[in-house]
């Protein structure tokens, strides 16, 4: 129940408290009338008439064995079975870096910490390939070691962790394409056959991150007194925004082949991810122009007046304060990109949701599309609502709203 | 020391018929002017007479479009090394403080030292402290300009302007946009350095401050120089009817 809680020094009252009781939480909230008691028990009904079948049928008679069979598949298409340390290597690091950062600057958070690192550890129990077990036991090893040192060292190897999170990607791309055809350990392993989850990622990471600069440059562009720059930008941005992603996959998949002079090819993969990142930036770009334009004139003037240039006003005044004030939409936009990478699908790649598509569609395989796709949808919804939190974690630290 | 003692006849500011138009409207009708090192000047006149314009064509925030401007012998036109050398002679303070709301305060004074003098990270803090703590607010080093009362914030503005060592300081309304009480706190920062021989034009409506420091006030209006004179010219014997007329607005309540 609401109890008023109240002190009688100096005869004034602070302002009442209300404290709840569980049972005073829902006589408030879900029975205060008869009319709230009813839509509760109808929406108690909706519920269950739900959550019922679909536990029943995921615990009782789904046959997850379409997922275990083909898990590799799914992780990693055609990539090479002999080759597959090289993705286990990046996996080792990726652990040990965000194990780093995690000790470094994420204080509280234990109990997630913990969860985070028993996932892999748990898969590691459901797997039954021994190499693969091994493997996953080493990253929980190495991320709880990276944490650690994190933790040890602090501030003090904070630029080195920030160094290897921009040499991460490169690195990795390098590790999974490898070094050239002769090379004995680190052989090129055509992007043709990448494929599953690991191409998914790859597409939304070096999308994410060469869109961004490029969203950036055409917004500044589209604002620029040169003629020739404002209009090369804004005929770009209308024109990407006015087609369908869809479309420019097509297009970079049939039509860019018959531009290019005979002999040079450009590998699939390549193609569909130039056009994930182009269609992307110029979405980025109005995102960003729209936080250009909510900085007042007076932070121009006041730069300028202190003998900033341009470029340094730019960098040092204009962007940090516009890119802050639209990390929701931004972060949002790269949401969409990541599960805007199935549509390379469509045009024949073999990402998360291709591959699903082909194992389903495999005679021994028939009539267990539902295992498949909820899987796939699982994996889908688990990163775009990490993404989510982790851009809501930053407007905190940023302090978007209060300064 | 005296400021008559450091003040030689070097011209710090020379205009010369001076002109701007906004569009069709003709904000700046000739102005002429003329300011010996160490002088400060305030500028008062009624709204839109272009008193603010004027001073932002100083350094160059504003083009003029026809007539001659030179800063410490520097003649401001479309040569961007003149305006940057211009930029970096004069320091200004805008009405509304236009702080960096994403930097600390110590970050906002040391920023400019650091990127355009390029001095060393700790040269820049050690400046940028002993400003803040000439401008009575040293404990706020740390906080963000949001976290600070419009008064503070103001003194923060002056201290980012005087890091870069300028010849000349520029005011535009810098008390227009304060709470009565916190007005005191910002034109005591500006008599101090007045009374230090910095040469500073000041747009204000501040007759008390005229009166204390001010060498030299000229009266705007409609785009012109109606009058100039000593405060006590001014207050006492003002030639024009326009002048007279204003004074006894302001004035009067």
């Amino acid at each position: 129940m609401i109890e008023a809680r109240t002190s009688s020094s100096d005869n004034v009252l602070p302002p009442p408290v209300e404290r709840y009781t569980v049972l005073g939480w829902m006589y408030k909230n879900l029975f205060s009338s008869w009319f709230n008691a009813l839509l509760t028990f109808a929406a108690l009904g909706l519920v269950y008439a739900i959550a019922k079948p679909v536990v029943t049928w995921a615990a009782m008679q789904a046959r997850w064995e379409v997922v275990v069979v083909n898990i590799r598949l799914l992780m990693v298409g055609q990539y090479p079975v002999a080759e597959l340390w090289r993705v286990w290597l990046c996996l080792h690091l990726l652990a040990a870096v965000a194990g780093l950062s995690w000790g470094i600057w994420v204080r509280g958070y234990r109990v997630l910490g913990v969860l985070v690192l028993a996932a892999p550890l748990a898969v590691a129990m459901a797997v039954s390939d021994p190499s693969a077990r091994g493997h996953l036991i080493a990253v929980a090893v190495v991320a709880v070691a990276g944490f650690g040192l994190g933790r040890l060292a602090g501030k003090r190897i904070q630029r080195t962790v920030l160094t290897l999170w921009i040499a991460y990607l490169p690195l990795a791309l390098l590790i999974v394409n490898g070094l050239s055809r002769e090379s004995d350990p680190l052989r090129i392993v055509s992007s043709n056959v990448w494929g599953g989850l690991l191409l998914t990622l790859l597409l939304t990471a070096v999308g994410i991150l060469v869109s961004f600069p490029l969203g950036i440059l055409l917004a500044l562009g589209r604002r620029s007194h040169l003629p020739i720059i404002r209009w090369t930008s804004i005929g770009y941005i209308e024109l990407v925004r006015g087609v369908p992603l869809v479309t420019i996959l097509f297009m970079a998949q049939i039509m860019l082949p018959l531009f290019l002079p005979a002999g040079i090819q450009i590998d699939r993969v390549v193609r569909a991810m130039v056009g994930i990142i182009l269609f992307t930036a110029a979405y980025q770009a109005e995102n960003i122009r729209g936080g250009l334009q909510a900085i007042p004139s007076g932070q121009y003037d006041a730069a300028k007046a202190v003998g900033l240039s341009g470029p340094q006003t730019m960098v040092l005044i204009i962007l940090p304060q516009a890119l802050r004030n639209v990390i929701p939409v931004l972060v949002g936009q790269f949401i969409a990109l990541y599960k805007d990478t199935s549509l390379v699908a469509i045009v024949g790649l073999l990402d998360l949701l291709g591959i699903a598509k082909s194992i389903v569609s495999q005679p021994q395989f028939i009539g267990l599309q539902r295992e498949a796709y909820l899987f796939v949808t699982l994996i889908y919804w688990f990163l775009s609502y990490f993404m989510a939190h982790l851009s809501q974690r930053l407007e905190v630290a940023l302090g978007v709203g209060e300064r | 020391m005296t400021k008559e003692a450091d003040r030689t006849e070097t011209p710090m500011i020379v205009c010369r018929d001076v002109h701007k138009w906004y569009g069709h409207f003709h904000a700046l009708r000739g102005v002429n002017m003329e300011v010996t090192k160490g002088e400060v000047i305030v500028i008062f006149g009624p709204s839109g007479s272009g008193k603010s314009t004027f001073i932002r064509t100083l350094n160059r925030l504003e083009e003029h479009q026809r007539g001659q401007i030179q800063v410490d012998g520097v003649e401001l036109s479309n040569d961007v090394r003149n305006i940057e050398r211009v930029r970096m002679e004069t320091g200004m303070v805008f009405q509304q403080f236009n702080l960096f709301p994403h930097l600390t305060v110590l970050q906002n004074v040391s920023l400019a030292p650091l990127w355009v003098r390029r001095w060393p990270k700790a040269r820049a803090e050690k400046v940028a402290l002993e400003l803040l703590a000439q401008v009575g607010i040293p404990e706020q080093a740390q906080k963000y300009p949001g976290q600070l009362s419009g008064g503070q914030q103001q003194r923060v503005a002056i201290a980012r302007a005087l890091a870069m060592q300028p010849k000349i300081m520029l005011f535009d309304e810098p008390t227009s946009a304060l709470d009565p009480e916190m007005i005191k706190e910002v034109l005591e920062s500006m008599i101090q350095l007045a009374r230090s021989g910095m040469t500073m034009l000041v747009v204000t409506h501040e007759m008390g401050f005229a009166r204390a420091v001010a060498d030299r006030m000229y009266f705007f209006d409609e785009g012109v120089i109606v009058e100039s004179g000593t405060p006590a010219q001014i207050f006492e014997s003002p030639q024009e009817d326009r002048t007279r007329l204003f004074l006894s607005q302001i004035l009067s309540h």
